[in-house]
């Protein structure tokens, strides 16, 4: 088995040139794996980075979260409570129409009532109010004589003949307001219509100038359209108490010097004609 | 701002007034009082109204008869009504409304509901 020391040489030249390019390869490879590991570190670090980023960027925009809902509760809360601040507003406003209303009711009445000094248009008011502005379809207006302690119906609008013409101070429901000087109301529903009863009438006003009654309002029955008695009401029924009673006082006593001064007048041209 | 001009027709002063008061708190209204029905067409072929509020019990010439000559006049005819009344009964009602009105209120009258039909009426919901 000899072999020729040339081809031996020639193979292990060979063998050495494999060898070279396998350490080459080698190398290569250990320069590539190197910059791949150098390339890993960097994603790494970046990747680290970012986690830092996300989680910071997450935790601002939880944080962003919980502030806007925060305010958004607060400005639920302040629109419920502007709500309600409507609601009271809005009720505060109708009270004040109302009361204004009431306002201008009253005012006219004691407006009307004090326009005049004529005894029967004070009454043609006083009716006028009563019906128009209370609501009542029948009712009267009375009037006391001192002499005779008797109210008379001076008066009247819808009553039916059965009505007394006078009362009795102290008779009755009616003479009995004329006599306490205190208001009377009919318990129970005031549109109850069972047949009108004139001895027990609905309501009776005494008309007073400070505690001297001089006659009184009485409602026996209410317009159809009218259910119940408002505050406004027993408003006009405490004004016409007081108002109608001086407006008719006045006006008759106006009327009493009105004759009066007619009577001297003819007295006094009589005794210039003698003269 | 427009300019709103009512006829009131009505025989008692307090009503009146007490209408009058209510009116004013539109903004541009212009009123003018009349005593009776005849009162009310001597003003009416004299002026310009837009709206009509008549009582129907009155002297002279009533509510309903006053209706029934404006409903029946070409010039006026489209100038709409508003009873103002103490007859409350359904009957009445129906019949202001047959004879023409656009609207029947009950006395005593509550200022809120006079402003709301007047009001119904300028906007054009109650024709």
């Amino acid at each position: 088995m000899d072999k020729d020391p040339g081809t031996l040489n020639k193979k292990v030249e060979e063998f050495l040139q494999v060898f070279k390019k396998g350490e080459e390869f080698t190398q290569e490879l250990l320069r590539e794996n190197e910059k791949l590991r150098y390339r890993l570190a960097q994603l790494e670090e970046v990747n680290k980075f970012s986690d830092r980023e996300g989680t910071f960027k997450v935790h601002s925009l939880e944080e962003r979260l919980r502030f806007l809902e925060e305010e958004n509760k607060n400005l639920l809360d302040r629109y419920r409570q502007v709500e309600e601040e409507n609601k009271d507003f809005a009720s505060r406003y109708i009270e004040v129409e109302a009361e204004n209303n009431n306002l201008a009711n009253l005012y006219v009445a004691s407006y009307q009532l004090h326009s005049t000094l004529d005894f029967n248009e004070s009454l043609k008011i006083i009716l006028e109010i009563v019906m128009n502005l209370i609501g009542a379809e029948e009712f009267s207006i009375m009037m006391l004589d001192e002499k005779t302690h008797e109210l008379a119906v001076v008066a009247q609008e819808g009553m039916g003949p059965e009505a007394h013409d006078t009362i009795k101070t102290g008779e009755g429901v009616v003479g009995k307001v004329a006599k306490d000087g205190e208001s009377y109301y009919r318990e129970g529903d005031p549109t109850d219509l069972a047949g009108v009863d004139y001895t027990h009438p609905l309501v009776c006003i005494p008309l007073k100038i400070k505690e001297h009654v001089i006659g009184a309002i009485v409602i026996y029955k209410l317009l159809i359209q009218k259910t119940q008695f408002s505050n406004m009401d027993y408003e006009l029924f405490s004004m016409l108490a007081g108002h109608a009673a001086t407006a008719l006082f006045s006006s008759k006593l106006y009327s009493q010097s009105e004759r009066k001064l007619s009577t001297i007048q003819s007295f006094l041209d009589l005794l210039k004609e003698k003269q | 701002m427009p300019e709103y001009n009512f006829l009131v027709v009505e025989d008692s002063p307090t009503m009146r007034q007490l209408i009058t008061f209510a009116l004013k708190r539109i903004p541009g209204s212009r009123i003018v009082e009349a005593n009776d029905g005849i009162d009310a067409l001597k003003k009416l072929s004299s002026q310009k109204f837009d709206i009509i509020l008549t009582d129907i019990n009155m002297p002279i010439m009533d509510g309903l008869k006053l209706v029934s000559m404006v409903r029946n006049d070409p010039v006026h005819r489209a100038i709409p009504i508003i009873i103002i009344t103490t007859e409350g009964a359904d009957e009445d009602r129906k019949r202001g409304l047959a004879l023409g009105a656009n609207a029947y209120i009950a006395k005593p009258i509550q200022t809120a509901d006079l402003l709301s039909v007047v009001n119904e009426i300028i906007s054009g919901k109650r024709g």
